[in-house]
């Protein structure tokens, strides 16, 4: 615990020094292990403000860990443990004086598979968050709209708040939980493959919500699909394995990334030679 | 332009192989064979309880008077017992109205429980009691009745009167809790509350394996959303577990209301209705046929048997109103 406020210290002068603290968010040395399985070494990343950055590889590679690890999910896995520092907008994310709970309000997540709460509404849906996290909102019909409309979602189903979310097709389920999620209003959403189950339709729809979003709050994504990556992120991070503990490749602007990586694998990996 | 004719439709045909039909064979009897023996019961019911039905109809249901009369229990004629003066009267209504009533009591007090140990077992219990937890609960779902009733009369008892002696206390202006004598051992009460401990193994178990089929991702999906465990539970866990542990709840009531031993040994059987579930007077369906059976005469097995009719019945009835309310509360997925 010192050793993590340490850091958390050296790094914000470090930041003092340079310019003012970084706003977004940032890891330091980030480690990941479950048991005695080192599953993540040494990551050390920055997420820009209002940015979408795409976390590719193959997998096994430890992008799901890393990503659980930004919102103190990855403490819920029995055993787990992680060393390094997680700051959200310069203020370290695992101090023992952060209340996980309010971390997570903060740091917003949404799932691979679409997971409305089966027993509510839409709108409850939408909600649900507000209700989980006692938030005192008196607003509820404009935050319904809003986080609706801001997921795509809000015209396909203005007319039937009240049916269940699970009457919803895939892709509306899975904007029906992005909405869900922006109605804690997060500063940043971590996205864990949320096309993945579902059919190219939909994930264009989500692709173009995504950037949408991208204007007010940060994006991190994980993905497997390389063109998707390329078609939503502003800069993409490269992670891989090569047995042991996952680690990061490179990290750049996207374009760069696709076109000129520093990285042969890099290279190898975005043009599908393995993975 | 050329017109495309609509062809007739083939036939078409599921085949089986050689395999399948033997199996299909196999399956189809063994469903026939519980189906028929559920049949022949009923049927044995039906014919052996016309009798009484005949001479007594509703009033069988509803009256409160059980008479035996012709043979000597002693073995001898009774005087008066010809054929023509048969003044035998058999009517089971307190014994219903018990039945139920013993039954709600134990549902009442086992339904926190399970789900509160449900709960704890599934999600608060440390990982390594969890195993010994789940399997002991599994084992004393097992344990026979007569042990509880055994267990209820011999340690319970002493401990039941002082709940019961308390509620009559503070609570005596409530028809329900108050009392003509100040008797409390053998009641409904008490005889409901050892069926309570009875009942909760099952609906603990039943309602812990539904509760731990809750998709992982929508209990981190209420973490993630700013929500406490017990938050998750309230809105996730809860309403997702519904139907199962309503399900569960009607195992539980299924077994309360046809138990026999444990209320014959802990219940003073009386035939007179009565609410007031602290009093020393009770009884139920089941253990009134145990009781009577040995010694009835063959009007009285008559009227035994219609008593078995009457809470077969009731508990198909308690059944179909379970399984109509686990339709309507599954969650569509």
């Amino acid at each position: 615990m010192t050793q993590t406020q340490i850091t958390t210290n050296q790094s914000a002068n470090q930041q003092n020094g340079e310019t003012s603290k970084f706003i977004g968010l940032e890891t330091q040395g980030v480690h990941a292990w479950f048991g005695k399985h080192h599953a993540l070494s040494n990551v050390s990343l920055r997420f820009p403000e209002r940015t979408v950055t795409g976390l590719i590889g193959p997998s096994g590679c430890g992008k799901s860990t890393f990503i659980r690890l930004l919102n103190r999910m990855h403490e819920f896995i029995p055993s787990a443990a992680m060393a390094g520092s997680v700051l959200l907008n310069g203020s370290d994310i695992y101090a023992p004086e952060e209340d996980p709970a309010m971390i997570r309000l903060k740091v917003g997540m949404v799932f691979q598979k679409p997971n409305p709460f089966p027993a509510m509404t839409i709108r409850e849906n939408v909600l649900a968050g507000i209700k989980l996290a006692h938030l005192k909102r008196s607003n509820h019909d404009e935050i319904v709209e809003q986080c609706l409309t801001r997921a795509g979602l809000w015209k396909e189903v203005k007319d039937r708040l009240q049916a269940s979310g699970g009457s919803l097709s895939g892709g509306q389920q899975q904007r029906l939980c992005i909405a869900r999620s922006l109605a804690v209003e997060p500063q940043v959403l971590l996205m864990d493959e949320p096309c993945s189950a579902l059919d190219p339709g939909s994930t264009l729809r989500i692709e173009e919500t995504i950037k949408e979003l991208a204007e007010k709050i940060t994006v991190i994504i994980v993905t497997h699909n390389m063109q998707q990556a390329s078609r939503v992120s502003d800069h993409c991070a490269f992670f891989l394995t090569d047995g042991g503990p996952g680690y990061l490749v490179e990290a750049d602007a996207t374009r760069k990334m696709f076109t000129n990586p520093t990285d042969s694998r890099t290279a190898d990996y975005v043009q599908g030679k393995f993975g | 332009m050329t017109i495309v004719e609509t062809p007739e439709p083939r036939q078409m045909m599921v085949v089986y192989s050689r395999a399948d039909r033997i199996f299909r064979r196999i399956v189809t009897g063994g469903a026939l064979t519980s189906l028929l023996l559920l049949g022949f019961i009923t049927a044995f019911l039906v014919m052996r309880s016309a009798e009484t039905f005949r001479q007594f109809g509703l009033d069988f249901i509803t009256g409160s008077e059980w008479f035996s009369a012709g043979e000597d229990p002693l073995g001898g004629a009774v005087e008066g017992a010809v054929e023509e003066v048969d003044e035998s009267v058999f009517s089971i209504g307190p014994m219903i109205v018990g039945s139920l009533v013993v039954a709600l009591i134990a549902m009442l007090i086992a339904l926190p429980l399970s789900i509160g140990g449900a709960l704890y077992i599934e999600f608060y219990a440390p990982r390594s009691i969890y195993r010994v937890l789940v399997s002991l609960l599994d084992l004393a779902a097992a344990i026979p009745s007569l042990i509880f009733g055994l267990w209820g009369i011999q340690v319970f008892t002493a401990i039941g009167v002082r709940w019961a002696t308390l509620l009559n206390d503070r609570l005596s202006f409530i028809p329900i809790f108050s009392v003509e004598f100040e008797n409390f051992g053998r009641s409904p009460f008490v005889a409901g509350c050892v069926l309570a401990a009875l009942v909760v193994p099952i609906t603990t178990s039943v309602s812990r394996e539904v509760y731990s089929r809750t998709p992982r991702d929508l209990i981190d999906t209420c973490f993630a959303l700013g929500g406490s465990k017990w938050g998750a539970i309230r809105s996730v866990v809860m309403p997702y577990g519904k139907s199962g542990v309503i399900a569960g709840a009607m195992l539980g009531l299924g077994r309360a209301l046809g138990e026999t031993v444990a209320i014959y040994l802990m219940l003073n059987l009386v035939f007179r209705y009565s609410f007031e579930i602290l009093d020393s007077a009770g009884g139920n369906v089941a253990s009134m046929i145990a009781l009577k059976f040995g010694e009835a005469t063959d009007k009285e097995i008559s009227a035994l048997i219609a008593s078995g009719l009457v809470l077969f019945i009731i508990t198909l009835i308690v059944n179909m109103i379970a399984s109509s309310i686990v339709a309507r509360t599954t969650p569509r997925a």
